[in-house]
């Protein structure tokens, strides 16, 4: 298996072959080993990784703590909803709706961002946490005196994503074959993620990128090497926003119905778990975070028949195992693999001991009498 | 005329007055020091020249008003700042550092040069090149920070207590560089607790007490002031 792996790096060329295949493959396999419902799920953890790589931006690259981030996403999705449903009759294609929404979300988040540029870790994650209740709170109650966001019964029948006359809202019969609609949305956002993978990338490695790197470490300092420390932390709110904004719009066309209550601190919280989880800052690590994230609890659904089977009866409910094993998981991971799965570079040396510092000390003053 | 012109510099942080309306001037190629004790303002001054925290008066580099200008700004037109505690990116390489005090500059082979004389100037950071700043001893990490700043190629170099929380030894290779620095042309005003030091290195000294200058005059001379002396130098 590690020879494989070896073997692997050495040929980037043939192992991006192999991937870019798997990927293409990805849904079939899912549909036909496990059921069309994992296609669906797959959808999904296209969705968090997606989210997940925007968040990480802000908390992994610059080192804002933000805990409203799911705002953006309901912002996208609210978007989505207002231009393309019969809400308003409002029906605009969505590769007009999809831009639109993540430059509003992009816009939230320099507002967000502009209040907030004074304050740091715990600080800045209660305002945070705020204005992620705020938004959600809005979208709860805006169905009246004018009826925007029709309260807490949400919005309904959603204009799907509609490429070239081929609407993805119905199933596509093929050679004796029926493909659901997730089979499309599976290879839309798998463009959408691949894209904002490569943008995440070369955002890491580039001038933005040290800046930021920069700020996460010392503000200060970051400021003092002549870095527009506002500017680049208002960037790093909109840049994160704006991956949120289009993920959110890409939800809305997808389940065909949003409502306030998908867009709660839990799931907040859930994109954060998944870049901690994963290793905060490094995007292989994000993105196996967000799989995990999403995956796992749907895999845990089986305990349930599990449990039919050996015990006759459903003695425990798989809904609260899954968020006690959930626990325990993150638990584990914190006492055993602090830096997350895949870490940085960076943080897996933060993490590592550093016995050789007074070592080193005395031998700077060994230097110093020399 | 003088490279840096202060007049009537105050900061205060809410109610409390930390300079109190202080005058200095810097002229070009001097070595400059700002002593006092604990809580005279010192650090605060620095920080209000760099735009770290505002100040009212009247702040002039080579002629140009700095009063209101954000940090960026002010480092652009070629102030640097090693910064109390050293600030260096502690989860950045030791070459990773030296480019961000490169952050401004463009020139690819300038920068390339001034690296290369950055590890001549501290032989420890090129064997330390590729290791995680925060693993340095903490004089390597002083030296870091000075040659950070370095790269940037200030026309006037601000360092806020360089000795602090050194080996003796270490401060005084601290301040051997800090000498030579001085010898190769930089301008630097440094802030320091540790009066007997700095008053050895520079040639002009601005004494602080309280958020206002109590003395100031070449560095010989306040050596051998009997106030200087029975207060900093424990006689």
């Amino acid at each position: 298996m590690n020879r494989a792996l070896d073997g692997l790096r050495k040929r980037p060329r043939l192992t991006a072959i192999l991937l870019a295949i798997l990927l293409a493959a990805l849904p079939f396999m899912m549909g036909f080993g496990l059921g069309n419902s994992w296609v669906r799920v797959l959808d999904f953890v296209l969705l968090y990784v997606l989210l997940a790589i925007g968040l990480n931006i802000v908390v992994g690259y610059a080192g804002l703590l933000d805990l409203g981030y799911i705002a953006f996403y309901a912002l996208g999705a609210y978007l989505y909803a207002w231009l393309a449903s019969p809400h308003f009759g409002l029906h605009l294609p969505f590769w007009l709706v999809l831009p639109i929404g993540a430059m509003l979300a992009g816009l939230f988040g320099v507002l967000l961002g502009a209040p907030t540029l004074r304050l740091r870790g715990d600080y800045l994650a209660i305002v945070t946490l705020g204005f992620g209740e705020i938004i959600r709170i809005f979208m709860n109650n805006l169905n009246a005196p004018f009826n925007l966001t029709n309260g807490p019964q949400g919005m309904n029948l959603i204009d799907p994503v509609s490429i070239a006359g081929f609407s993805f809202g119905k199933p596509l019969h093929v050679f004796g074959m029926t493909f659901p609609p997730t089979y499309f949305y599976y290879y839309l956002f798998l463009a959408f993620t691949l894209l904002a993978i490569f943008v995440a990338l070369r955002l890491q490695d580039s001038r933005i990128g040290r800046a930021w790197a920069a700020i996460r470490e010392d503000e200060i300092a970051a400021a003092a090497m002549g870095i527009n420390t506002r500017n680049m932390k208002l960037l790093a709110f909109a840049m994160g926003a704006t991956f949120g904004g289009l993920a959110g719009g890409l939800f809305a066309a997808f389940q065909g119905f949003i409502s306030p209550e998908s867009f709660n601190l839990w799931e907040s919280i859930l994109v954060l778990c998944m870049i901690v989880l994963g290793g905060m800052g490094n995007i292989p690590g994000v993105i196996l975070g967000a799989v995990l994230l999403t995956a796992i609890p749907e895999a845990l659904r089986y305990l349930g028949d599990f449990q039919r089977a050996t015990l006759g009866h459903v003695a425990v409910d798989p809904a609260d195992l899954r968020m006690l094993l959930f626990g325990v998981a993150l638990v584990a991971m914190m006492l055993f693999r602090p830096a997350g799965l895949l870490p940085s570079r960076q943080r897996k040396r933060e993490f590592a001991a550093e016995d050789g510092v007074a070592e080193q000390e005395q031998a700077s003053l060994y230097d110093a009498r020399a | 005329m003088s490279l840096l012109m202060a007049q009537g510099i105050k900061i205060s942080y809410g109610g409390i007055h930390a300079v109190r309306g202080i005058d200095f001037e810097v002229a070009k190629g001097e070595l400059v020091c700002l002593i006092g004790a604990n809580g005279a303002g010192k650090s605060s001054t620095l920080k209000g020249l760099l735009g770290l925290v505002s100040h009212s008066g009247d702040l002039r580099f080579n002629g140009e008003r700095l009063t209101g200008l954000a940090t960026h700004a002010i480092v652009a037109r070629g102030l640097a700042l090693v910064p109390e505690g050293r600030g260096i990116f502690g989860r950045l390489t030791v070459a990773e550092n030296l480019d961000m005090g490169a952050y401004l500059r463009r020139d690819r082979d300038g920068i390339k040069a001034d690296r290369t004389r950055a590890y001549e100037l501290f032989p420890r950071l090129a064997e330390r090149n590729k290791q995680l700043a925060g693993t340095l001893s903490g004089g390597e990490q002083q030296m870091l920070a000075i040659a950070r700043a370095l790269m940037g190629r200030p026309s006037l170099l601000l360092l806020d207590e360089p000795s602090m929380g050194l080996a003796p030894l270490m401060v005084r290779k601290i301040y051997e560089t800090i000498a030579r620095i001085a010898q190769e042309g930089v301008t630097l005003l440094v802030v320091e607790q540790n009066a007997h030091l700095a008053l050895q290195i520079s040639q002009r000294a601005y004494v602080m007490e309280s958020g206002v200058i109590r003395l100031s005059g070449p560095s010989h001379a306040l050596a051998r002031d009997p106030q200087i002396r029975a207060a900093y130098l424990g006689d």
